[in-house]
């Protein structure tokens, strides 16, 4: 028995990364997946575009597990086309229950007095203004039935406090925390909770590449993976460089879970203590 | 299988409330449970105070799940008695996984001015103190095991915002979040986690007596814990008057478990949305 049998899911940001793994362990704890992605290159990302066979990789791992899974290509910076993805999921999966807002990019990073307009400007219309979207389309599902329900946003730890020359990426991901903290007043009546989740860095390919180590490791030419966690270890309080998108999903499933029917308006934080240290 | 299963938990206050349902929840999961509780009056105290009748049936709850519960009287104002307990009980049961620091009183409400020195003193003792000793008494067997281990302190909604007639209890509650941050850093390298939760208001006898009532419903001459419950779903947003022990307990396994196995330094609201209001 699971713990959100019965239970459908939206996530966007499905292909890979958090998305995909928060798709595997919903479905293992009984849930059916809608799910959304890009598909498609982002300008100044750090890390490669998802592709189709990302999702495909997605949709098999879900359906390897028993589950039903609606993946869709869509761009969280459209409402129209966030809004088709769910209202279609919807009508396929029969209802909707729980929203994790995951897509979110890495680009640029320098002074924030050197951004372009246009890194600012479109990182603000997908962490933020995306999250905004996935919420507006989802919303009137989670009302309509009646059985209240979860939003669980990905922020940062970068939502609660300053990084250097992240400027535009931490703006997004404390305007996050705000539009959460909105969200819990407005839909608590209904029983809807809104919770946001702070994760330090993550073993996903938004750090797993080469222009986020030499971030870290502007000392060396060509930094590996083992270079950057060392350095990484220094931002937490546990000795570790990075946690795994597992640790980030098992927050999401008891957030989602009945276990946490009055917890909202929470930002929580899994981020191996670096908002402490 | 259960989420905690071979784990050994230190529960102050066990004897009944908050306590007692943490005893209940972690056995539920396999933990086995090492508890004290003071099983005497405290000054100023509008509950009446826990009894060996009340330590009995936590004890019987835990034993009718076929796990095993060491439980003695010690209070946590006496570092000595408590050493005891929690070395007994290790030397029982051997070894120690989770450290929870619940025992907790609300004495006497007025404003700051016109508080007693005792009565604010005590609460200090209790509240703060206490949860050091506790916690103090449980690091060393923590510090022995290979995977660490996990301390929890039920803070308070009053360890994040203030509450007029409450300077004790607010002062004391805000207090554990400094003592757990430190305890987060201090124990990190020794993959120790440490993390607080702050319950709205439970349905305990700490939340249902006539001085709670009387504080809440000053309009009445003598209000009943029903007239404090026809008031008390408006002090959040989802309009839950109270919430129940066994929601504490939920939000406690999840972070003692291994899900939340990078989850360190965090405050936790259980609170119905109460502080975003």
């Amino acid at each position: 028995m699971g713990r959100l049998d019965g239970k459908v899911v939206f996530i966007t940001g499905v292909a890979r990364g958090q998305g995909r793994s928060h798709a595997i362990r919903f479905a293992e704890e009984g849930a059916d997946i809608i799910g959304i992605d890009v598909l498609e290159p982002i300008a100044g990302s750090v890390s490669n575009p998802t592709t189709q066979a990302d999702m495909e990789e997605t949709i098999a791992a879900v359906e390897a597990l028993d589950r039903r899974i609606i993946a869709t290509k869509a761009d969280v910076r459209s409402l129209e086309q966030v809004k088709k993805a769910v209202d279609d999921g919807v009508a396929q999966l029969g209802r909707l229950d729980v929203v994790i807002a995951n897509a979110g990019v890495s680009t640029f990073t320098g002074p924030t007095e050197a951004l372009t307009e246009e890194a600012f400007v479109d990182m603000i219309d997908i962490n933020l203004t995306g999250v905004w979207r996935t919420c507006a389309a989802a919303i009137p599902h989670l009302k309509t039935g009646g059985r209240g329900g979860s939003i669980i946003m990905t922020s940062s730890v970068a939502g609660l406090t300053a990084l250097a020359n992240l400027g535009h990426y931490v703006s997004a991901k404390h305007g996050v925390v705000g539009l959460m903290r909105a969200l819990a007043l407005e839909l608590a009546p209904e029983q809807i909770r809104v919770n946001s989740i702070h994760p330090t860095t993550v073993d996903t390919p938004m750090v797993n590449n080469e222009a986020t180590f030499k971030l870290f490791r502007p000392d060396l030419e060509n930094p590996t993976v083992d270079d950057f966690v060392e350095a990484a270890k220094v931002m937490n309080a546990l000795p570790i460089g990075w946690v795994k998108a597992v640790d980030i999903s098992n927050a999401m499933v008891w957030l989602a879970s009945d276990e946490a029917r009055y917890v909202t308006g929470v930002t929580l934080p899994v981020d191996a203590g670096s908002l402490v240290k | 299988m259960g989420r905690l299963d071979g784990k050994v938990v230190l529960i102050s206050g066990v004897a009944r409330s908050q306590g007692r349902s943490h005893a209940v929840r972690f056995a539920e999961e396999g933990a086995d449970v090492i508890g004290f509780d003071v099983l005497d009056k405290i000054k100023g105290s509008p509950s009446a105070p826990a009894t060996q009748a009340d330590m009995d049936e936590t004890v019987r709850q835990v034993e009718a799940l076929d796990r095993r519960i060491v439980a003695t009287k010690a209070d946590v104002r006496d570092w000595a008695a408590v050493k005891a307990a929690v070395d007994d009980g290790v030397a029982q049961l051997g070894r120690l996984d989770v450290v929870l620091g619940n025992a907790g009183v609300f004495t006497a409400p007025s404003l700051a001015e016109d508080m007693e020195d005792d009565i604010f003193m005590d609460t200090l003792d209790i509240n703060v103190a206490g949860v050091w000793r506790t916690a103090k008494a449980g690091i060393p067997h923590l510090k022995k095991n290979e995977n660490g281990g996990s301390i929890l302190i039920t803070s308070s909604i009053a360890g994040l915002s203030g509450a007029q007639n409450f300077a004790h209890y607010v002062a004391s509650k805000h207090a554990v979040v400094g003592l757990m941050r430190t305890l987060a850093l201090e124990l990190a390298q020794h993959n120790i986690r440490v993390n607080t939760v702050h319950p709205g208001s439970i349905n305990t006898v700490m939340v249902t007596n006539d001085t709670m009532a009387r504080l809440f419903r000053p309009d009445l001459e003598n209000p009943t814990t029903d007239d404090f419950l026809a008031v008390a779903g408006q002090m959040n947003p989802m309009g839950v008057p109270l919430l129940e022990p066994f929601d504490i307990s939920n939000a406690l396994v999840f972070l003692a478990s291994d899900e939340a196995r990078y989850i360190t330094g965090v405050t936790l609201p259980v609170d119905a949305g109460t502080l975003i209001q």
